[in-house]
C-alpha cells in the first residue's frame, strides 16, 4: 500500500478514505488521517499514549466510535495522536494503544478544528484491500 | 449535459423549485426548494437533492422535506434543511439538528458610527481577539465547576447575566429568553459535561466569528427604529458561534444511540446519519432534554461573548456600556429542534420542526415574539461571508404556511475548503480584505482561505430569494468592518 489516507472533497466538511492491508490497519490510518486534518503529524512527537477500549453494534459503527473517541482526547485533554496501535479487533470490538503529545502552541499549528465522524456516507470495504471512508464534520 | 437539477426539480414559480415524491422510492412528502433559477446552477451535486430526497423518510414528517437557499450538501440532512414531524406519531433526528446544537448569531447595536470606529478599528479588533478565545483547542476565561455547569444547562443565559455578564434585558430578545424548558443533565453524559466545561465562553473555529459591521443599507426604516437602527453607518456586532464540544458530543452520543432505537422501532432510513426515534419515546424524549441542555449552553456561550464585547469597546473608546449605547437586538439560533404548533389542511397540529441551518422567522403578532417586537415580526440574523455583507430580516406570515416558521441562515458554501485552499492563499485573502477597509484577525490564517467570499454563495442573492418567495423580508444590511475567526 503506496498511501495510507486520501482527503476527499466534500462542499461543508471534509471526507477522507484511509487504506490497509486489512481493517484494523485502515481504521488506524483513518485516525492518522484526522489528526493530519488537525495538525501536521511531522510536528508531533511520540510523548504518551492512551489506551481505547472499545465495542459496537457492527463494524461501520465502531469505526465512528473509534474516531470520536480520538476526537473526545483531543477535545478534553488536547493530546494529538499521530501512531496507532491496535491490538485487538475484530467486526465489533477494538483494543488500540495510541500515541501522541499534548498541543504546545509554540511547535503545533492546529489546522482544523473535528467537531464530529458522521455515518454519512460512510463506508467500510474488505474487497480489493482494506478501505474506509468517513465524513468529518468540521 | 443538463445540470442534475433540471432532470430532477419541477419549477413552481420562479423562487420553489420541487422535488417529486416519486424522485426516491420511500419518500413520505415531496420535497421543497427555495432557489431562484441561477442559484440552483450552482448546486453541482446531486448529494444535495438527495439529502432532500432522503430527509422526506422520517416517519410523521407532514407537508414538504424543505430547502432554504443556502442550502448545501450536509451529512445526513442537507444545511438548510427544515422537517416538521407530528409529535403524536413522527421522530426527532438529531442529525436535523447538527453537531454545532443551537449554533446561532447574536447581534448587538451601537450609536456609534463609522466615522468613530474606523480609526480604532485595528486596536478595536486587536482587544477582542485578546479577549474572545478563538480558535481550535482555545478554552475559556471563566471556569465553571460542575454543578455550575449543570445551572448554566438547565437555566441557559440568564444564569450568566445574574453573574454580571451581561444585562437583563438581553434576556428577552433571546429566542426563548435563553432557556430551553426541559433541560436535564441527567441526560447528558460526563463527555460530554468534560468537553463543555473548559470550553465555555470560547468563539470556537470555522465558519464561526465575532464582526464588527456597519450598516449599509436600510429597506425598511420603521421595522429598523423599532430595532434600534437608525441610519446607516451605525455600527453593529454580530456574533457567530454555537454550543462547543458539549453540544459536538451530545450529538455523537444520541446519533450512537439512536440509531439503535431506529432497529427497535422498525424505522427505515436511506442514510444512518437521519437516526432517529419516536418523539414520544424514551429515546426521542431523552434527546430532546439533552439538546436543550445543548441549547442553553450556546446561550450562555454567546452571552459571555457579548459581555466580552462589550467590555472591549468600553475600553477602546472610554465610554460607558449607556453611552455607547450597546445593547442586543436580537440572538436566534438556526440548528435546533422545537416543538411548535401550526395548521395543517385547516387542523392544528404540534409539530417537532427540525432547523438544519435554517433560522425560524415568526411573524407579527406570534405570540414567541417579544413584545417590543410583536408588531414588526421576530427579527432574523443572517450572517454572510467575511467579505460581502450580512442581513437582519424579520420572519412573515408566509413562512408559517409554507416553511414552518424559517428561513435561510447565511450564504451557503458552494467550494469545498480544500478547493477554496487550494485556489487562495489566507494571506492574500487577508490582503484583499484589508484593500477593502476589512481588518482582520484569525487564530489560523489557512482558515481564512477556507472562509473566503468565493468559497461562498452572494448571501446578497440568498435573502433576495427569501424576501421575493416571502418566507422573511429584508430590513438592514450591514457590512463587515473588522472580523475575529478562529
Amino acid at each position: 500500500m503506496d498511501k495510507d489516507f486520501d482527503i476527499v472533497n466534500h462542499t461543508a466538511d471534509v471526507s477522507i478514505i484511509a487504506y490497509g492491508t486489512n481493517m484494523s490497519q485502515a481504521f488506524a490510518n483513518a485516525a492518522k488521517a484526522l489528526f493530519n486534518l488537525i495538525t501536521e503529524l511531522d510536528d508531533v512527537e511520540e510523548i504518551l499514549y492512551r489506551d481505547i477500549k472499545l465495542t459496537a453494534p457492527d463494524q461501520e459503527s465502531l469505526l465512528v466510535k473509534w474516531l470520536n473517541e480520538l476526537i473526545y482526547l483531543f477535545d478534553v485533554e488536547g493530546i494529538i495522536f499521530k501512531r496507532f496501535n491496535i491490538t485487538q479487533f475484530n467486526s465489533t470490538r477494538l483494543k488500540a494503544r495510541s500515541y501522541g503529545e499534548k498541543v504546545d502552541s509554540s511547535k503545533h499549528k492546529l489546522k482544523t478544528g473535528v467537531k464530529a465522524a458522521t455515518y454519512h456516507m460512510l463506508k467500510v470495504d474488505k474487497d480489493n484491500g482494506c478501505k474506509v471512508q468517513v465524513l468529518f464534520d468540521i | 449535459m443538463p445540470a442534475p437539477w433540471q432532470e430532477i426539480l419541477n419549477k413552481i414559480d420562479d423562487y420553489r423549485w420541487e422535488i417529486p415524491q416519486s424522485y426516491k422510492e420511500g419518500m413520505l412528502v415531496p420535497g421543497l426548494i427555495f432557489a431562484s433559477e441561477s442559484m440552483l446552477s450552482h448546486i453541482c451535486e446531486e448529494q444535495v437533492f438527495q439529502q432532500v430526497a432522503n430527509v422526506a423518510f422520517l416517519p410523521g414528517i407532514v407537508e414538504h422535506s424543505l430547502a432554504m437557499p443556502d442550502i448545501h450538501w450536509g451529512y445526513g440532512f442537507p444545511i438548510g434543511g427544515v422537517a416538521a414531524t407530528r409529535v403524536k406519531d413522527g421522530v426527532i433526528s438529531p442529525g436535523g439538528v447538527g453537531f454545532d446544537i443551537n449554533c446561532g448569531v447574536r447581534l448587538l447595536r451601537t450609536n456609534l458610527t463609522e466615522d468613530e470606529v474606523r480609526p480604532k478599528i485595528e486596536q478595536l479588533v486587536a482587544e477582542l481577539f485578546i479577549n474572545v478565545p478563538s480558535g481550535v483547542g482555545s478554552e475559556g476565561k471563566i471556569r465553571v465547576n460542575k454543578k455550575e455547569l449543570d445551572e448554566v444547562l438547565i437555566k441557559g443565559s440568564p444564569w450568566i447575566i445574574e453573574k454580571g455578564y451581561g444585562e437583563a434585558e438581553d434576556i428577552v430578545v433571546t429566542e426563548e429568553e435563553g432557556c430551553m424548558k426541559g433541560a436535564n443533565p441527567d441526560k447528558v453524559s460526563i463527555k460530554a459535561k468534560k468537553r463543555g466545561i473548559p470550553q465555555l465562553g470560547t468563539l470556537g473555529s470555522g465558519n464561526h466569528f465575532l464582526e464588527v459591521e456597519i450598516v449599509d443599507e436600510i429597506y425598511d426604516r420603521d421595522a429598523a427604529t423599532a430595532m434600534g437602527i437608525s441610519e446607516t453607518g451605525q455600527v453593529l456586532v454580530l456574533i457567530h458561534t454555537g454550543s462547543r464540544g458539549f453540544g459536538h458530543q451530545v450529538c455523537t452520543d444520541y446519533v450512537a444511540l439512536l440509531g439503535e432505537a431506529v432497529k427497535r422501532y422498525g424505522i427505515n432510513l436511506p442514510d444512518r446519519q437521519l437516526a432517529c426515534a419516536p418523539v414520544h419515546s424514551p429515546e426521542g424524549q431523552d434527546y430532546l432534554q439533552a439538546m436543550s441542555c445543548a441549547a442553553n449552553y450556546a446561550w450562555t456561550n454567546r452571552q459571555c461573548i457579548a459581555h466580552w464585547a462589550r467590555e472591549c469597546f468600553i475600553k477602546v473608546f472610554s465610554k460607558s456600556q449607556r453611552e455607547l449605547g450597546m445593547e442586543q437586538v436580537y440572538d436566534v439560533c438556526h440548528n435546533m429542534a422545537k416543538i411548535e404548533e401550526y395548521t395543517i389542511k385547516s387542523k392544528k397540529e404540534t409539530l417537532c420542526v427540525h432547523r438544519k441551518g435554517a433560522t425560524r422567522a415568526f411573524p407579527a403578532g406570534h405570540p414567541d415574539v417579544p413584545n417590543i417586537y410583536r408588531n414588526i415580526g421576530q427579527p432574523v440574523l443572517i450572517p454572510g461571508d467575511m467579505g460581502r455583507c450580512s442581513y437582519v430580516a424579520l420572519g412573515t406570515e408566509t413562512a408559517m404556511k409554507e416553511s414552518f416558521g424559517s428561513t435561510c441562515h447565511g450564504a451557503g458554501r458552494i467550494q469545498s475548503r480544500s478547493a477554496a485552499k487550494r485556489s487562495l492563499r489566507g494571506a492574500d485573502v487577508a490582503q484583499a480584505l484589508a484593500e477593502r477597509g476589512i481588518t482582520v484577525k484569525a487564530g489560523s490564517i489557512a482558515s481564512l482561505a477556507e472562509e473566503a467570499s468565493q468559497a461562498y454563495k452572494d448571501v446578497n442573492e440568498v435573502v433576495n430569494v427569501t424576501h421575493m418567495a416571502g418566507i422573511s423580508r429584508k430590513v438592514v444590511r450591514a457590512v463587515p468592518l473588522g472580523v475575529i475567526k478562529g
